[in-house]
């Protein structure tokens, strides 16, 4: 219409577009190039999770201590309220049940902050959103990120946790590495799919706390689900120890805990721990990467 | 010289809609909240914006163009939806290469160091680590932060507002581009930094294929633009060389 006369005069848009290789704007690109240009942002991402991470206490006068004491407080907490006010150490000693618990608090605060911060990763960084152009799922990814790095400093505690109740460094501390692969594994998948919704519908914000607190009581984190369910019907416990928060946190006891043995673990542990992982970072991947060209709309 | 017309930018009767929740007109009490959602259906409780509505235009190689128009005329609208960043809700953009905003605020951290947010910009802006070693010392020399002792070193937090300002653009300037936009860019710091960073654009012109540039300010339209957009409500009300719609513009404004 206002265009200036020109060789290509009476060309449509698009045909114009065709005749010297423009393309569309903001398209999504295909799967395989969406993982390359995620890749080509390795160092965005790590760069990111930890900016996060060192942001979080900066104004702190104690600084980065806050990163250990923050969850050393909380496994305090818990203990306080579960271990002897409540009791809820049935069925174990005192020396298998503090670090069964904090083992539960960390692994399974893990998985809940991820999701939190899947939910705002992109409705809480719109701004950033839209003003520069980078594969969508970097965000998402990184906030897990930053959850991974904040549970290595919880380790610290736990590992101080368990040899003081006794359990010393032995073979199997070794698994820690595999379980916590796979934990980050579902956890990013988790976190891309809440970032999705999250997107859609910000209202998941207010909604999220009660669904993880819900899981959190399903999932065992203070007391054993076969002793706790003793008498009930069979399948319940069952749905409950295969659920995913379940199983990693089993698995951390198993590899952490010397009384808490594999009698303690459901069958077939390690492939539904993979499988939990696998199916929902793919899934996780494909369905956040589904609707790459919408974020960022207000 | 009509074959050295080659389009770097195509708009094709572009419409841009944002959606803003909860800004509803009317109540915005709970229980209006409430029977909201109870009565569902489309969208309710959902404001449209229809900030940018059926812009065509093709910008070509070597152009510098401006773009003009009240507050609230839909210019940064615009400029976020050729680079990509906002969805269009009809029409369609085409470009060539990937536009990108001279803007990365939005990656910086203001509990960070300025030397960690060099960083962190230059990786937010696609550079990769090597680029940003490389250009760490040029990027900042340019903002002039340590001209006034080790300032780099602190949390952003602790800079003027003049200087977190000029470390933003020079770590926004620092990366070369096909087609730049720039939104406003030229209002920041002090008249020596204001004239440091109109050269820096006039270079970053010559190294881009095209360039956009809003602005309120019509000298610095003058001084580097040779077509002018002219955006009202959202509407595209004349496209041409700068004098002649400058001239229109300011018949317009009441100047």
């Amino acid at each position: 219409m206002s265009d200036r006369p020109s060789p290509d005069e009476g060309l449509s848009a698009a045909e114009l577009a065709a005749k010297y290789g423009l393309a569309v704007s903001g398209a999504r690109p295909g799967l395989g190039e969406y993982v390359r240009q995620l890749w080509g942002r390795r160092h965005f991402i790590l760069a990111f999770s930890q900016a996060k991470l060192t942001a979080q206490y900066s104004q702190a006068k104690l600084g980065q201590l806050w990163q250990v004491a923050t969850p050393l407080l909380n496994a305090l907490v818990y203990f306080l309220v579960f271990g002897l006010i409540l009791g809820a150490d049935k069925g174990m000693g005192q020396e298998v049940y503090i670090p069964f618990l904090v083992t539960g608090v960390f692994v399974f605060t893990f998985t809940q902050s991820s999701v939190m911060a899947g939910v705002r990763a992109i409705s809480g960084n719109l701004g950033l959103v839209r003003a520069l152009h980078f594969p969508r799922a970097s965000l998402p990814i990184s906030f897990s990120l930053q959850q991974l790095q904040q549970l290595l400093f919880s380790m610290i505690v736990l590992f101080i946790v368990a040899v003081a109740f006794g359990s010393y460094p032995r073979l199997s501390w070794v698994l820690i590495l595999p379980v916590l692969a796979l934990q980050f594994l579902f956890n990013t998948g988790l976190a891309m799919i809440m970032a999705r919704m999250g997107a859609k519908t910000p209202d998941l914000a207010q909604l999220m706390p009660f669904v993880m607190r819900t899981w959190m009581y399903a999932s065992g984190v203070m007391f054993s689900i076969p002793i706790m369910l003793k008498g009930k019907p069979e399948w319940i416990a069952d749905v409950l120890q295969w659920n995913p928060a379940a199983i990693y946190m089993d698995l951390m006891r198993f590899a952490l805990i010397d009384g808490y043995g594999s009698e303690n673990l459901p069958p077939h542990v390690w492939a539904v721990a993979g499988g939990w992982a696998v199916l929902v970072a793919l899934g996780g991947f494909v369905y956040f990467w589904k609707a790459e060209e919408r974020y960022g709309r207000g | 010289m009509a074959e050295a017309l080659i389009p770097t930018v195509i708009a094709d009767e572009l419409h841009i809609v944002y959606r803003v929740n909860g800004a509803k007109t009317g109540k915005g009490s709970a229980t209006a909240a409430l029977s909201r959602i109870i009565k569902r259906g489309e969208e309710r409780g959902v404001r449209k914006v229809h900030a940018v509505r059926g812009v065509s235009f093709t910008s070509y190689r070597g152009e510098a163009i401006g773009l003009i128009g009240s507050n609230g005329s839909g210019k940064s609208t615009l400029l976020r939806a050729i680079a990509g960043l906002l969805p269009a809700e009809k029409g369609k953009v085409y470009t060539d290469g990937q536009p990108s905003l001279l803007g990365v605020n939005a990656a910086l951290m203001n509990d960070l160091t300025g030397e960690r947010n060099v960083i962190l910009g230059g990786l937010a802006m696609g550079m990769s680590r090597e680029q940003i070693r490389e250009r760490y010392q040029e990027i900042v020399d340019f903002s002039g932060i340590n001209e006034k002792g080790d300032f780099i070193t602190l949390p952003m937090r602790t800079y003027s507002s003049g200087m977190a300002a000029r470390l933003r653009f020079s770590i926004a300037a620092a990366k070369d581009h096909d087609v730049l936009m720039i939104d406003e860019a030229l209002a920041t710091g002090d008249r020596k930094f204001q004239k440091r960073s109109e050269a820096r654009i006039r270079e970053l012109r010559k190294e881009a294929g095209t360039v956009f540039l809003v602005s309120h300010n019509n000298k610095s339209i003058r001084d580097t633009c040779d077509r002018v957009l002219w955006l009202e409500r959202g509407e595209l009300r004349m496209d041409g060389p700068t004098e002649d719609v400058l001239k229109e513009y300011e018949k317009f404004t009441g100047k």
